[in-house]
């Protein structure tokens, strides 16, 4: 049977095993290729999308499990003031070494500051723990967040 | 002033139209003959392409790999500065391998700095020199008189200005300049070099365009997983593929038959489906039987116990002695003996291995390859494939990290291999995290038994390690060996490098600051037991056995003269830092500070820890570094990036990773098994760069020795207990 889930404000029916996890119905079923595979086990973050809003590991949750639910992926980050703020930080801070690990930082990152909007340090290292940076940005990725957070996202 | 990368007279610029009007320049450097070819090294050549549209946008093509050092935006960068251009017209595209065309293309070693450094700035210069002759010819000015600015030329007597795009055309049919004698900005001038720039690509990233290899995406395209033996060095015997072949979504199955060398193809079973997780979850179907041999005995605990008895002994071999170490030892008033060690490390580059491969019908290979090495992937295939080099194209992709582990491409043979076995249909093998931890190439373990020995006034007068590593066929393999001229062994009338070997088919392979990595860690933390044992600190014995000597004798390196060690630098550094961190300072409570030093890869770098224990757990607060990597700090955004990585890189391998080998097969699967370094952990960071009148080197690699010793010597210094075996057990700390 085919599942009808919702990404990126698109309604899209996936053919395919309902055990099968999101990443690859969005990476080889769908060419959303911005979402990242990085280990299969919700262990390091590369595949962080949102589902309904929260930041979910998409290597982990089946594709049964998100009928009727909003799925939003990095391709879709800019449709959110919070979204363009950060990728505009991350520009401008030089935040990336290799980058592949940043589409699953960004969208990590932007469900914190939805929920936060002010969050302390601590509490960015906390939301972010959960993210691996196999070049150790993580200054930088951390000092991206705090300036979004500090100057707000009025005018992105 | 020594510069590393020197030209020959055969260098060539070429001009030619833009179709479609414009400029394009190409810049052919070949390096001179010096260049030592004895290391099986491609011919050192470096290329630049350069081309500047009538609407003023200027293209440069960056021929390196880029896996996250920065390279596709530095080496435009130093072309861009010396033609004047303004940064927001230039355009950066990545090249395909053709080493007939580009030359060496190659991402490793640090090399590309120092080869790049002035080649490229020449390139830049001669472009914006016919650049301004084709002005001085329109306005009929002499060219002396005409001066550039930010892509423009001004003829200051009139006030006129023409883009570098309108003249672009007419710079065509300017006599080319020599590239030897170009002249070149003054340094104070430079106006991109030694800008923060921001990575070329970072604004595609952010929006999660597809750029790295494992992104690739062809018309027809099937993924493959790939399941090999788990026992290193074992053969398959049979293999029952049908329960795989049944399940949904399973295109084919397919036995690889490799050889014995795991860069090549390896024994294995190919799964292929138009969906990489279906693929996935089928390999837990095969029924394969694997012939192990012998290896499945090996573990790292068998190793440790042997390389025990080892050091015991006489070296099976003398790398290397001067003076006379037996009497200098003999007539010692004191004697340190220290046994250390460090582990097998992984990559865990954050994009697991994956290549994407088509047969063409007509019998050409062409690839999407994530590879640091590409001229080696192509080797690879020709010899697996028994094809010539000639039917090999392949497609440079940016990378998820490479860390050196893509310098070595089996995973590029064997999606050749697959996809030679469907012709026609673009095949994409991706690893899994697990095949990736298991199937490395990996920094190899090592012992050593240190002994010093010092004479009744505490002089350290002689100084011996027996060195115990890896052979396979009675070979010393890459990244195994040691060379007797380890720091400070110049420095020291009687030393001696001794070694013994144990046989192993675990893969090993060059990690970021090869072999620097672990000796950095050896030296430095044995130094600092001898500094103790004379009542002094690790800073000052480093600068009296510096005293004032000379820099050493440059050595002919692989891409040709480079520069030798110079003590001067080192002592730099070391004040440096000293002073940065108030190393000598009274320590916060319950904290203490450590000192490293290491010269790798042309670069300077002394560093301080300071670190507690909290519960059992070593915690890191401050990290202070200077580093000497020559007169210009390119990009200072790219630099920084490096050093701060390079140092929590290092403090994650001395705290944490160890990848054991039990079986005869390598034990962590994942990264709850091998935990590198996550946010919460990182330190505060200060990098000092002390410019000094060198050319600049590379950035990807120095930073990282010597942290490792820095921290274990602040964590002798907090607790008294010295860690001689990495990773750190703090259980040893109580």
């Amino acid at each position: 049977m085919a599942y009808r889930v919702e990404i990126n404000g698109e309604t899209r029916e996936l053919d395919v095993p309902g055990e099968m996890p999101l990443l690859w119905a969005l990476r080889n079923e769908l060419g959303l290729v911005g979402t990242k595979f990085g280990c299969g086990m919700a262990l390091c973050g590369a595949c962080t999308v949102h589902v309904d809003g929260v930041a979910t590991r998409s290597c982990s949750v089946p594709v049964s499990a998100l009928e009727g639910k909003k799925v939003t992926t990095i391709e879709a980050l800019a449709e959110s003031p919070i979204g363009r703020a950060l990728q505009q930080a991350w520009v401008e801070e030089d935040v990336m070494q290799c980058g592949y690990c940043q589409a699953g930082q960004l969208m990590n990152a932007s469900a914190l500051l939805a929920r936060n909007p002010q969050p302390s340090s601590q509490e960015i290292q906390q939301a972010m723990a959960g993210n691996i940076c196999r070049c150790a940005c993580y200054t930088r990725i951390h000092d991206a967040i705090a300036m979004v957070a500090e100057k707000g996202t009025a005018n992105a | 002033m020594l510069e590393t990368a020197t030209l020959s007279r055969r260098s060539l610029l070429k001009a030619g139209a833009l179709a479609g009007g414009g400029l394009m320049l190409t810049a052919s450097l070949p390096m001179v003959a010096k260049a030592a070819t004895s290391t099986g090294a491609a011919p050192a050549t470096l290329n630049a392409y350069v081309s500047i549209s009538p609407d003023n946008v200027i293209t440069i093509v960056g021929k390196n790999p880029e896996i996250g050092q920065g390279i596709k935006t530095m080496l435009p960068m130093l072309i861009a500065d010396e033609l004047d251009a303004d940064w927001e017209q230039v355009r950066i595209t990545q090249a395909d391998f053709d080493p007939q065309k580009y030359g060496f293309q190659f991402a490793g070693g640090s090399f590309a700095t120092p080869m790049n450094w002035l080649p490229m700035r020449q390139v830049g210069a001669a472009t914006r020199q016919m650049l301004l002759g084709a002005a001085a010819a329109r306005w009929g000015v002499p060219a002396s008189s005409l001066k550039t600015e930010r892509g423009r030329i001004i003829d200051p007597a009139s006030g006129r200005t023409l883009t570098y795009g309108e003249v672009a055309s007419d710079a065509v049919s300017q006599p080319v300049p020599d590239l030897e004698t170009v002249a070149l900005k003054d340094p104070k001038d430079f106006h991109i070099i030694g800008r923060p720039i921001s990575g070329i690509d970072s604004p595609r990233i952010v929006r999660g365009e597809p750029i790295f290899g494992v992104d690739t995406l062809l018309p027809g395209m099937k993924y493959a997983a790939f399941e090999r033996a788990p026992v290193f060095g074992a053969k398959l015997v049979s293999a029952d593929l049908e329960a795989a072949k049944a399940v949904p979504g399973v295109e084919d199955v397919l036995v690889m038959k490799g050889g014995d060398n795991p860069e090549l193809l390896i024994d294995g079973v190919a799964v292929i489906s138009s969906n990489w997780w279906i693929a996935k979850e089928a390999r837990k179907k095969l029924a394969i039987e694997w012939d192990n041999g012998q290896w499945a005995s090996h573990s790292t605990a068998g190793y440790a116990a042997r390389a025990a008895e080892l050091v015991k002994g006489k070296p099976e071999t003398i790398l290397g002695e001067s003076g006379d170490v037996d009497t200098a030892f003999a007539s010692a008033a004191r004697v340190i003996e220290a046994d250390y060690s460090y582990p097998f490390l992984a990559h865990v580059a954050m994009e697991p291995m994956n290549c994407t491969a088509l047969a063409h019908e007509d019998g050409r290979i062409e690839l999407w390859a994530p590879t640091q090495n590409p001229t080696a992937g192509a080797q690879g295939i020709a010899q697996q494939l028994g094809i010539g080099q000639d039917k090999i194209s392949i497609h440079i992709t940016r990378m998820g990290g490479g860390f050196g582990r893509r310098l070595t491409n089996d995973f590029m043979v064997q999606a050749a291999a697959i996809a030679a076995r469907k012709p026609g249909t673009p095949i994409q093998l991706i690893w899994s995290r697990e095949d990736d931890i298991r199937s490395d190439f990996y920094r190899p373990a090592g012992w050593h038994k240190m002994r010093a020995a010092l004479d009744a006034d505490g002089k350290l007068i002689g100084m011996d390690n027996h060195f115990v590593t890896f052979i396979k066929n009675g070979q010393v393999t890459l990244e195994n060996s040691m060379t007797a001229d380890e720091f400070p062994a110049p420095f020291l009338e009687n030393v001696r490098l001794g070694q013994s070997t144990m046989e192993t088919r675990v893969p090993t392979g060059a990690l970021r600051a090869p072999r620097s990595n672990a000796l950095s860690f050896v030296y430095q933390s044995f130094l600092d037991e001898i500094a103790h044992a004379q009542g002094r600190d690790l800073p000052a014995l480093m600068l009296e056995l510096l005293g004032d000597r000379e820099p050493l004798p440059g050595t002919r390196g692989p891409f040709g003269e480079q520069p030798g060690f110079s003590p001067p630098r080192a002592k730099g550094v070391i004040e440096k830092v000293v002073a940065m961190s108030d190393f000598r300072g009274r320590p916060h409570e319950g904290r203490a500070k450590g000192f490293g030093f290491y010269y790798s890869h042309l670069g300077y770098f002394a560093e301080v820890v300071e670190a507690s224990l909290d519960r059992g757990q070593v915690v890191v607060h401050n990290v202070w570094a200077a580093g000497d990597v020559g007169s210009h700090i390119i990009n200072p955004f790219g630099a920084l990036n490096q050093v701060e990585g390079s140092i929590i890189d290092g403090l994650g391998q001395a705290v944490a990773l160890a990848v054991e080998i039990e079986g005869g097969a390598a034990k962590p699967g994942n990264f709850h098994e091998y935990e590198i370094p996550r946010m919460p952990v990182t330190p505060k960071i200060t990098v000092e760069f002390v410019k000094t009148d060198n050319p600049p080197t590379g950035m990807g690699e120095p930073a990282l020795p010597p942290v490792i010793p820095a921290l274990t010597n602040a964590l002798f210094a907090l607790t008294g207990k010295r860690i001689r075996n990495l990773p750190i057990d703090t259980s040893q700390l109580v």
